[in-house]
C-alpha cells in the first residue's frame, strides 16, 4: 500500500530546542519522523515508531511514523531538518525559495531504519 | 600637528560680513587658526568660492530610509544624476556605492561630502528605535552627525501636558533625548501618529487627541515650553498638522503664530517649521489647489520667532518617508503605490511611499514652484533653510539644482514654461524676479544652521571653528549665476576639496579619506527631585506597556563612536 | 553569585529582553528565569551541547585540529583562490559581526545571502511588490483585539510570543488581555496554536493565495463574485472571516513560513499586504512575519543600509548586485555555479535540499559556528565561535525591526563571529598583496 501524500515541513519546539544540538540523539528524535492522520497509518497498516519510506521526485528518505490527527487526511509533515530535505524540492521558481512545503510524495511502510545525522550527511560528501 | 593653508581663497562667511573676499584660511588640528608655520601644506585655493561645509539641517539619511531602501530596491541602480547616484564599484579608498534617493550608507557620506556638506541631522528618530538610527550613523563615512527625537505623539508627553505637569515633561524630554542620544525635540503631525493608531488622524491644531484629552495645540505650546525650560541648543522642530492637504496654509500659520508667545532660552528661533512646501497649500481640493506661499511668507516676512526649510521638489522619482503615518497610507491609496507602515508603541506613527513627481501634473508643478516661491518671498535669508527634505521633496544629490533654481531666473523659467497654463495660473513663481547671491545661498545651506542648531563652531570660517571647508570650482567674480547657471550646477557638483576637521576628503570630486564624523547629543540637566518624580511614571510605562525593558531601551555608548555631548541645564 | 537582569534571549525573533540569569564563580550559568523552552536549551545548551572545541580542516576525509593561524591561512587561501564564492548565514550572530561579513563579500567579489533564503525571502519580495505595513510588537500588545495567526504556529516556533506580544498579554487598550482579543488561526492542520484560538480556519496546503484574494473581494464589496468554496473554506465562513476582520477595532496578520514557502511564495505576502490596505479602509490593519532566527531580521537591516539590498547580494561586478531567484544562495548552489562558500550562525547542511547539499559538499567549505551541525559534516575548514548573546555582546534586531543589544553574560575563550571576519579580512588582503 503506497500513500499519495502531499508533504509539508516546518518547525516544532523539539526541533527547535535542539537546533544547537544537532549531533544529539534528542535532534534525531526531533526530527527523523513523519507525521500523518492515523487514518492515513491504519491504510499503511502502520503504528507509531514503525519506519516509513518518503519518496518524492528529489529523493527518498527512511524516518518514523507518528500519529497526529491535527494533520487532514493525505497531508504528511516532516519537521525542518536533514530528513525532510532529502525529499523537498530545489526548486526556486525564479524567487530564490526552494519548495519547502506542497511536495507530492509516496509513503509506504517498510523494514528499513533512519540514518542518524551524521551518515545522511556522509551520503551527500560520497555522492 | 597637522597644519594647512588656503591660499587665494575666495571667502564668503556671512557670519563675518565676509562676501566672497580674497583670503587665506589656516588650518590648525582641524580648526581654523589665525596663522600657520611655515611647515604648513599650501593648497591654492586659485580665487574660487570658498564656503564653510554644508550642514543638511533637515533629511532623512538613517533609519527609516532603510525601509525605502528595502522595499524599493529599483533606486539603488537608479542613476540621473551621474557622479552623485548610481552603482559605484568599491575602490581602495571607498566602499561600494548604489542608489539614487535613498543611497547606501556609504554613499550618502561620500556624497554629501562631494557637495561641500560636513554635518547632516536626521529629522526624525522614534526613541524606541534610536538604536538603530545610530547603528547607520556608523556607517555613514566623513559627515558630522546629529538626530532629532520624535515627541509629538508620545504617551508620556501627552499624559503629562493634559495632567499639567510642566516639570515633569521637561524632565521627560531630557530623558528622552539622553535614550535616545537626540540632540532635539521633533514634533510630526502633532497628536496625528497617535490616533493613526486606530486608523485616524487628526484634523488640525483643536481637534482632541483620541483617548488622550490634549489638542495638537497643547502639544506643539507645551513641547515648545519645554525646549526653552530645558535651554535646549536647537527649537522644536515642527512638521505641522494636515501636510499634503489643500487649504493647509492656514494651519501652518495657525501653528507658527502659537509660537510669538514662546520666548526663546538662547539667541536663535522659538520655532523652526520644516518643509513647509508641503504645508503651504491653498485652494479647498485638488482641484482648485493653488499656492499658498505668499500667505505663508507674509506672515514670516513680520515674524521674528521663527525659522523654516524649503522641503523643494524635485522633478523624477522620490521616496517619501515621514512620522506623518495617515499621510503616508493616503499617499499609497491616492497613487496606487506599495505602502510600509510602522507605528511605534507609545510614541508615534511612521510609513513610507516611493512616488515620482512630474511637471506635467499641475499638483506637483504648483508644488515645485511653492518651495522656491517660499525661499525667495521670504526676505530675510537668515530665515530660510535650504533642503529637498530629502528624499521626500528629492535627493539630496539634486542640491546643485536646487542651487541654480535659487540662483537664476532664467533657469526657472526654463523649467516652468514647460508647465501648463493651468498650473501657471496657481503659482506666483513667474513674478519673481529675485536671485539669490553667494552669500545669500551661504546662509542658507550653512549658516543659518549654525545659529538655529546653537553649534558656533559650524557653518562659518571664523577663527576656532571647525575646519569644515568646500572649495567650489568657480571664481566668483568670473561668473554670472543668473546666465551660467549650468556651470553653477557642475561647480556645486563636486567640490574642488573639501576638508573634514582639516583633513582633505574630497579633492576633484574624487574622495580621499573618510575618516569617522562625531555624533552630536543634548544631555539636559534636571534636577534630582523632578527627574526622580517623572521615573516612577516611567518605569510604570516599561512594565505595563513597552516590550523592550527600560535598561534596554537606552542607547549604550557603543553606539556612539564619536561623541560629542552637549551639556544643558534646565531653569527649574 | 552575579544575577544578570534583563538579558537577552539570543534564540529566535521574539529576541526577549527580560530574561533573568544566574552565573555561578566558575563562569557556569545555574539559573535561567522567564525564558521558554527553547531560550532554556539555549542558555543550558551551552553547556551541554556538542561544542566545536577547535578550528580543524578535513585530511584525508577527517576533520582534524589545527591551530587559529592555519585555519585562517587555509579558509582565505579558499576565498583568494575562488573565482565565485557564496557566503551564507550569519544570521545567529551580531548586526556588528554582519557587517563584517558584508565587507568580507565585497572585498572578495562574493555573493551573500541570509537564511530569509529559506525562510522570509518571498516576505521581503512582497514588501517589494506592495510594500510592508507593519507595527512594533507594543501596538499588537497595547490596542490589538483581532489577533491572527497565518501558517504560522508559535506555541512551538515563538513559544512567549503569545504571552508577551500577543494573544495573551495585557495592554494600555485591552488590559484584560485574552479576554478582549479574539485569536484567529489559518492554518492547513490543527497546530497546537490552532487549539488554542477562537476560531481555526483549515485551508487546502497551498491556496493561500486564493483564500486572500476571496478575502480582499469581500472587504472592497464584491462579494457576489465568491462561488460557494474557496480553498476549502465555504463562502459563509468567509463572509464571517471578513466581517471578523472589518469589524475588529486594530488587527494584525502574523504570518510565517505556511505564507512564504508554499505556492504562490511572495506572492502571498503580496496578498496579504493588499488585504492589510484595503482593510485600512474600514479598520486599523498592520501585519508582521515571524522571523526564525534572532537576528535574520538585523541581517536584512545591515545588508540594506551598506549595500542597498536585503538579501542574496552578488559583489561580483564590485558593486552589489541583487536578484534573487538568480542570487538566492539556493539558486548559486542548484545551477552549480559557485566554487567555494563560508558559511556562519546558520546550518544549511540541515535546512537545504538535498541538490543544492550535493553542491556544497563538492566546494571547499568553510564553516564558522560554535556547535557541531549538518554542515560541520560537509565543511572543510572548521572555525570555532562564542555564542553570541551569551559569551558576546553585540545587536541584533526582534521580528518587528526593534534594535536591542544583547549582553555578554558569561567569559570565553572563543572568538566571536566578528573578531574571525575581522581577521579573515586582514589576511585575505595580506594575500592579495602578496
Amino acid at each position: 500500500m503506497t500513500l499519495n501524500a502531499n508533504l509539508i515541513s516546518g518547525r516544532t519546539a523539539q526541533q527547535g530546542a535542539n537546533l544547537e544540538a544537532k549531533t544529539s540523539r534528542a535532534y534525531f528524535d526531533a526530527c527523523a519522523y513523519c507525521e500523518l492522520n492515523s487514518k492515513d497509518l491504519e491504510q499503511l497498516d502502520v503504528a507509531e515508531g514503525d519506519c516509513l519510506k518518503v519518496k518524492t521526485e528529489f529523493g527518498e528518505i527512511v524516518v518514523f511514523a507518528k500519529a497526529n490527527n491535527g494533520n487532514p487526511q493525505g497531508l504528511a509533515f516532516i519537521p525542518m531538518g536533514p530528513w525532510a530535505n532529502a525529499v523537498l524540492s530545489p526548486e526556486t521558481h525564479g524567487c530564490g525559495m526552494p519548495g519547502l512545503k506542497g511536495v507530492p510524495a509516496k509513503i509506504k511502510r517498510t523494514k528499513e531504519k533512519p540514518l542518524d545525522m551524521k551518515s545522511l550527511m556522509r551520503s551527500y560528501r560520497e555522492a | 600637528m597637522s597644519e594647512i593653508l588656503i591660499k587665494n581663497a575666495s571667502v564668503c562667511d556671512p557670519f563675518q560680513g565676509i562676501d566672497c573676499e580674497k583670503m587665506d584660511l589656516c588650518i590648525r588640528n582641524g580648526k581654523i587658526v589665525e596663522s600657520v608655520s611655515s611647515k604648513a601644506k599650501v593648497i591654492d585655493a586659485k580665487g574660487r568660492l570658498t564656503l564653510a561645509g554644508g550642514f543638511d539641517g533637515h533629511t532623512h539619511s538613517a533609519g527609516k530610509i532603510n525601509v525605502g531602501r528595502f522595499m524599493n530596491p529599483n533606486d539603488a541602480r537608479r542613476n540621473p544624476v551621474p557622479g552623485l547616484s548610481g552603482k559605484v564599484a568599491r575602490t581602495e579608498k571607498t566602499r561600494a556605492q548604489v542608489g539614487y534617493n535613498t543611497p547606501n550608507t556609504y554613499a550618502i557620506g561620500y556624497r554629501y561630502a562631494k557637495l561641500g556638506y560636513t554635518t547632516i541631522c536626521e529629522a526624525a528618530m522614534p526613541p524606541l528605535s534610536a538604536r538603530h538610527t545610530h547603528e547607520e550613523f556608523k556607517e555613514i563615512p566623513i559627515l558630522d552627525k546629529m538626530g532629532l527625537t520624535l515627541l509629538g505623539s508620545n504617551w508620556q508627553v501627552m499624559e503629562y501636558i493634559r495632567d499639567k505637569e510642566p516639570e515633569k515633561l521637561a524632565a521627560y524630554v531630557a530623558w528622552a533625548l539622553k535614550a535616545s542620544r537626540g540632540y532635539g525635540i521633533k514634533i510630526v503631525n502633532p497628536g496625528g501618529g497617535e490616533a493613526w493608531g486606530w486608523g485616524r488622524n487628526v484634523s488640525g491644531l483643536y481637534d482632541p487627541v483620541p483617548n488622550f484629552e490634549v489638542t495638537p495645540a497643547e502639544i506643539l505650546t507645551e513641547l515648545g515650553k519645554a525646549n526653552e525650560k530645558l535651554n535646549l541648543p536647537h527649537s522644536v522642530h515642527v512638521h505641522c498638522n494636515n501636510l499634503g492637504h489643500p487649504g493647509n496654509y492656514e494651519t501652518t500659520l495657525e501653528t507658527m503664530k502659537l509660537f510669538e508667545k514662546i520666548k526663546p532660552s538662547q539667541k536663535r528661533q522659538s520655532l523652526h517649521v520644516t518643509h513647509v512646501q508641503f504645508n503651504a497649500y491653498a485652494g479647498t481640493s485638488w482641484r482648485d489647489f493653488e499656492t499658498g506661499a505668499p500667505m505663508v511668507s507674509d506672515y514670516i516676512n513680520q515674524a521674528k520667532h521663527l525659522t523654516f526649510d524649503m522641503g523643494q521638489l524635485i522633478f523624477g522619482p522620490a521616496v517619501t518617508m515621514t512620522a506623518d503615518g495617515p499621510v503616508e497610507y493616503a499617499n499609497s491609496r491616492m497613487l496606487h503605490e506599495k505602502w510600509s507602515n510602522q507605528d511605534v508603541e507609545l510614541e508615534d506613527a511612521s510609513g513610507v511611499v516611493p512616488l515620482s513627481y512630474s511637471p506635467k501634473s499641475f499638483v506637483n508643478a504648483v508644488q515645485w514652484a511653492i518651495g522656491l516661491e517660499l525661499a525667495l518671498l521670504v526676505k530675510d535669508p537668515w530665515k530660510v533653510m535650504f533642503t529637498t527634505d530629502s528624499p521626500n521633496g528629492g535627493s539630496f544629490v539634486n542640491y546643485p539644482e536646487v542651487v541654480t533654481y535659487l540662483m537664476s531666473a532664467k533657469k526657472r523659467e526654463e523649467v516652468y514654461s514647460g508647465f501648463s497654463e493651468l498650473a501657471l495660473g496657481k503659482m506666483v513663481l513667474p513674478e519673481i524676479d529675485r536671485e539669490l547671491s553667494f552669500s545669500e545661498l551661504a546662509v542658507m545651506t550653512r549658516a543659518i544652521q549654525s545659529k538655529m542648531y546653537g553649534r558656533p563652531e559650524k557653518g562659518k570660517l571664523t577663527i576656532g571653528a571647525d575646519a569644515d571647508i568646500a572649495i567650489y570650482e568657480l571664481v566668483p567674480e568670473k561668473i554670472d549665476p543668473s546666465v551660467e547657471h549650468e556651470k553653477v550646477k557642475q561647480a556645486f557638483s563636486a567640490t574642488a576639496y573639501t576638508f573634514k576637521d582639516g583633513k582633505l576628503v574630497v579633492k576633484e570630486g574624487n574622495i580621499e579619506a573618510s575618516p569617522m564624523g562625531k555624533t552630536y547629543w543634548v544631555n539636559a540637566e534636571v534636577p534630582e527631585r523632578v527627574d526622580s518624580a517623572m521615573q516612577k511614571d516611567l518605569e510604570l510605562k516599561f512594565k505595563k506597556y513597552y516590550t523592550v525593558s527600560k535598561s534596554n531601551y537606552m542607547v549604550e555608548d557603543e553606539y556612539l563612536p564619536n561623541p560629542v555631548e552637549i551639556t544643558t541645564k534646565g531653569d527649574f | 553569585m552575579p544575577v544578570i537582569k534583563n538579558a537577552v534571549c539570543s534564540l529566535c525573533g521574539c529576541l526577549c529582553d527580560d530574561i533573568t540569569v544566574t552565573v555561578d564563580e566558575e563562569n557556569k550559568i545555574t539559573k535561567i528565569e522567564n525564558a521558554c523552552i527553547l531560550g532554556h536549551s539555549k542558555f543550558q545548551g551551552m553547556f551541554e551541547h556538542e561544542r566545536i572545541e577547535t578550528p580543524m580542516i578535513r585530511k584525508a576525509g577527517k576533520l582534524v585540529s589545527v591551530s587559529y593561524e592555519e585555519a585562517l591561512e587555509t579558509a582565505a587561501k579558499i576565498l583568494v583562490n575562488s573565482k565565485r564564492t557564496l557566503s551564507y548565514g550569519w544570521c545567529s550572530t551580531s548586526c556588528e559581526a554582519i557587517s563584517k561579513a558584508i565587507q568580507l563579500a565585497e572585498e572578495t567579489g562574493s555573493l551573500i545571502d541570509s537564511t530569509a533564503n529559506v525562510c522570509h525571502g518571498p516576505s521581503a519580495l512582497a514588501a517589494q511588490e506592495k510594500g510592508s505595513p507593519g507595527a512594533t510588537l507594543g501596538e499588537i500588545k497595547n490596542r490589538a483585539d483581532l489577533i491572527i495567526f497565518w501558517g504560522c504556529n508559535p506555541v512551538h516556533a515563538h513559544p512567549r510570543h503569545l504571552s508577551r506580544y500577543s494573544s495573551f498579554s495585557k495592554g494600555f487598550f485591552v488590559p484584560r488581555g485574552r479576554k478582549e482579543r479574539k485569536m484567529l488561526v489559518i492554518d492547513v492542520r490543527k497546530t497546537d496554536t490552532a487549539k488554542l484560538a477562537d476560531k481555526y480556519v483549515e485551508i487546502e496546503q497551498g491556496a493561500d493565495l486564493l483564500l486572500i484574494t476571496a478575502l480582499r473581494s469581500i472587504i472592497n464589496g464584491h462579494e457576489e463574485v465568491i462561488p460557494e468554496k474557496v480553498a476549502g473554506v465555504s463562502k459563509e465562513e468567509l463572509l464571517e472571516l471578513a466581517k471578523l476582520m472589518k469589524e475588529a477595532k486594530f488587527l494584525c496578520v502574523f504570518f510565517g513560513m505556511g505564507v512564504t514557502q508554499s505556492r504562490s511564495k511572495y506572492k502571498n505576502g503580496d496578498g496579504v499586504a493588499s488585504l492589510i490596505s484595503d482593510l485600512n479602509q474600514h479598520t486599523k490593519a498592520v501585519m508582521i512575519g515571524m522571523r526564525g532566527h534572532y537576528n535574520v531580521t538585523g541581517f536584512g537591516q545591515v545588508a540594506t543600509w551598506e549595500t542597498g539590498f536585503p538579501m542574496a547580494i552578488d559583489f561580483a561586478k564590485g558593486y552589489p548586485y541583487y536578484n534573487p531567484g538568480e542570487t538566492g544562495a539556493n539558486d548559486v548552489l542548484v545551477r552549480e555555479e559557485v566554487d567555494a562558500a563560508i558559511i556562519a550562525a546558520a546550518d544549511p547542511g540541515a535546512h537545504f535540499p538535498q541538490k543544492a547539499l550535493r553542491q556544497l559538499a563538492k566546494i571547499p567549505l568553510i564553516q564558522i559556528d560554535p556547535y557541531a551541525n549538518p554542515t560541520t559534516e560537509l565543511a572543510d575548514v572548521v572555525f570555532p565561535t562564542a555564542v553570541v548573546g551569551i559569551e558576546a555582546e553585540g545587536s541584533a534586531y526582534r521580528m518587528d525591526a526593534i534594535s536591542i543589544r544583547m549582553k555578554k553574560l558569561i567569559e570565553t575563550k572563543f572568538k566571536t563571529d566578528e573578531e574571525i571576519a575581522k581577521d579573515l579580512i586582514e589576511k585575505v588582503r595580506e594575500l592579495k598583496r602578496g
